[in-house]
C-alpha cells in the first residue's frame, strides 16, 4: 500500500478548506443565536422566555443530522412552491451558506444552554452595578456581563465547537464538497476507499487537537486574575 | 399528511413487512452498541486511569482518535474502506462479515462509544476519594476486590449524569446508519421522501420519534438518578431556586 495521493491532493486540500470554512461560520452564527437565546430565555418576558425553551428542547432532542436533511430540503422545497406560486425562477440555496445556517441554526440551541449557564454564574450585582451607573443595556452586557461570562462558558464553547466540527463532516451527504466527498471521489476513482477515509481522519484529528491546544490556551487567557486554591 | 402516516407507520415504527426498520432498528442498534461499549470500556477504563505508561497510553492513544474523528469517517472507513482492502476482500470469514452493513455500523458504534464511555468513568475512577481506597486496602481488600466493591460501585454511580448523556448523543448519532443501508429511522424517512416528495412530513414524522425516545431516556436516567444517586438530592424537599417570595407555605402538621 503506498501512501502517494495519486495527485488528489488539490481536491482534498480543496475540501479541506470547504470543512473548515463551514464549521468555522457556523460557529460564528451558533455562538451570536445562542448568546441571543441566552438572553432570551433569562429575560422575564415570559413570551421570549418561553419561545427559547421551545426552541432549545426541540433542536436538542432531535439528531443533527436529521435536522440538517429536514431544514436543508424542506427550506428549498418551501422556496421552490413559493417561486413557482410567483411564476418566478427557481432560486437555489447556494449549499455552502445553506449548511452554515442549519448547522448555525441547530448549534445555537446548544450554544444557548452553555451561555445560560455562564451568564447565570456571574454575580447578579455586577450587571445591577453597570445599569445603576447609567450604561445601556448592551453597553453594560458588552463590557461587564460578557467578558465574565465568557470565562464560564469557554469550556462549553470548546466541546461545543468540537462537535460542531465533528458535525460538519456530515455535510457531503446534504451534496457539499467537503473533505468528506473529495475523500470519496479519490478513494473510488482509485479504489483506494479505506486510504482516503483515513487521510480525512488524520486531518479531522489534526483540527481537533489543535483547536484543543488554541482552546486551552484561551481558558487560560480568560481566567487571568482569578487565582486557583493551590492545595 | 394523514395519507402518508397511514401508508408508512409500520415502517416507520417496526418493519416493512420483511426485515426490521425504523425505531425498532434504532432502538436495536442503540441496545446493542451502548451494551458492548459498556462491557468494553469499564477494563479500558480501569486501564486508562492506570499509573502504568504502558496500560494508559494505548487506551488513550485508542480514545484521541476515536474521539477526535467523526463518527461518520470512522463508519465510512469500515464501512466503505476494508471493502476495498486485498487483505479481508480475501479473507472468506472477514468478508462475510463485513460485507454487511448493519455488521459495519455495529462495529463503528461500539468502538466510538466505548471510546467516550472510557474517558467518562476513567473520570469518575480518578475521582475516588483517596480515603475510600486507603479504607479498602487497610482491611486487607485485594486489588480485585477493592475494585469491585468500592471503587467501581461509587464510581459507575458518579459517572452516570455524564454517562446518560453519551447514551443520548448515541442515540442521535444512530441516524448516520443510514448511510451504510441499514434500514433505521432515518431511512425509512428517506425512502418516504424518494417515493413520496412529501420532504418536511416525511423527516418531521422521523424527527418527532426521535424527540419521543430522547425525553423518554431523559426520564428515565432522571429516575436511575434518583435512585443510585440519592444521597446527593437536596435534603429538604421543598426548596425553590426563586427566592424567598416563592418559598411554599408552611404546611400545617
Amino acid at each position: 500500500m503506498t501512501l502517494s495521493l495519486e495527485g488528489y491532493s488539490q481536491l482534498i486540500l480543496a475540501g479541506t478548506w470547504v470543512t473548515l470554512k463551514i464549521s468555522f461560520l457556523s460557529l460564528v452564527v451558533s455562538f451570536l443565536i445562542g448568546l441571543a437565546g441566552a438572553v432570551a430565555k433569562l429575560s422575564a418576558n415570559p413570551v421570549a422566555s418561553w419561545g427559547a425553551g421551545v426552541y432549545t428542547t426541540l433542536i436538542r432532542g432531535i439528531p443533527a443530522l436529521v435536522l440538517m436533511l429536514l431544514l436543508y430540503f424542506s427550506v428549498q422545497m418551501g422556496l421552490n412552491r413559493v417561486t413557482e406560486h410567483f411564476g418566478l425562477h427557481q432560486l437555489d440555496i447556494e449549499p455552502v451558506s445553506a449548511a452554515v445556517m442549519v448547522l448555525g441554526f441547530i448549534y445555537g440551541a446548544y450554544f444557548t444552554e452553555t451561555f445560560r449557564g455562564a451568564y447565570l454564574a456571574v454575580p447578579r450585582g455586577q450587571m445591577e452595578a453597570a445599569l445603576a451607573i447609567g450604561m445601556p443595556w448592551f453597553r453594560a452586557f458588552r463590557r461587564i456581563q460578557f467578558p465574565q461570562m465568557m470565562r464560564f462558558a469557554l469550556p462549553g464553547v470548546a466541546n461545543n465547537w468540537l462537535v460542531v466540527i465533528k458535525t460538519a463532516g456530515l455535510v457531503s451527504l446534504l451534496g457539499v464538497n467537503d473533505m468528506v466527498k473529495a475523500a470519496r471521489q479519490a478513494g473510488n476513482a482509485t479504489m483506494r476507499q479505506f486510504f482516503f477515509y483515513g487521510v480525512v481522519a488524520v486531518i479531522f484529528l489534526a483540527i481537533t487537537s489543535l483547536s484543543q491546544v488554541l482552546l486551552q490556551y484561551l481558558e487560560r487567557r480568560f481566567d487571568i486574575g482569578v487565582r486557583e486554591a493551590r492545595l | 399528511m394523514i395519507d402518508l402516516i397511514h401508508t408508512y407507520w409500520k415502517s416507520y415504527l417496526w418493519s416493512d413487512g420483511f426485515n426490521l426498520t425504523g425505531l425498532a432498528m434504532t432502538l436495536w442498534l442503540l441496545v446493542l452498541s451502548c451494551a458492548m461499549g459498556f462491557v468494553l470500556a469499564l477494563p479500558l477504563a480501569i486501564a486508562r486511569s492506570s499509573r502504568n505508561p504502558w496500560l494508559w497510553r494505548p487506551v488513550w492513544l485508542f480514545t484521541f482518535v476515536f474521539r477526535g474523528t467523526p463518527l461518520f469517517v470512522q463508519l465510512l472507513m469500515i464501512y466503505s474502506g476494508l471493502a476495498g482492502v486485498h487483505f479481508i476482500r480475501h479473507t472468506p470469514l472477514l468478508w462475510s462479515f463485513f460485507r454487511s452493513g448493519l455488521d459495519c455500523v455495529i462495529v463503528a458504534f461500539v468502538l466510538n462509544t466505548c471510546a467516550y464511555t472510557t474517558e467518562i468513568f476513567a473520570g469518575a475512577i480518578k475521582a475516588t476519594p483517596i480515603g475510600e481506597v486507603e479504607a479498602g486496602q487497610a482491611i486487607g481488600m485485594s486489588t480485585a476486590t477493592l475494585y469491585r466493591r468500592v471503587i467501581l460501585p461509587s464510581s459507575l454511580r458518579r459517572a452516570l449524569p455524564a454517562y446518560s448523556n453519551e447514551i443520548i448523543f448515541m442515540l442521535h448519532s444512530t441516524s448516520v446508519a443510514f448511510t451504510a443501508t441499514v434500514p433505521d429511522l432515518l431511512k425509512v424517512a428517506v425512502d418516504v421522501n424518494a417515493a413520496t416528495f412529501m420532504t418536511f412530513q416525511a423527516y418531521g414524522i422521523a424527527a418527532a420519534i426521535y424527540l419521543g425516545v430522547t425525553f423518554l431516556l431523559v426520564g428515565m436516567f432522571r429516575r436511575a438518578e434518583r435512585r443510585w444517586l440519592a444521597y446527593l438530592q437536596p435534603q429538604t424537599a421543598q426548596t425553590s431556586p426563586r427566592g424567598a417570595d416563592a418559598r411554599p407555605k408552611e404546611q400545617p402538621c
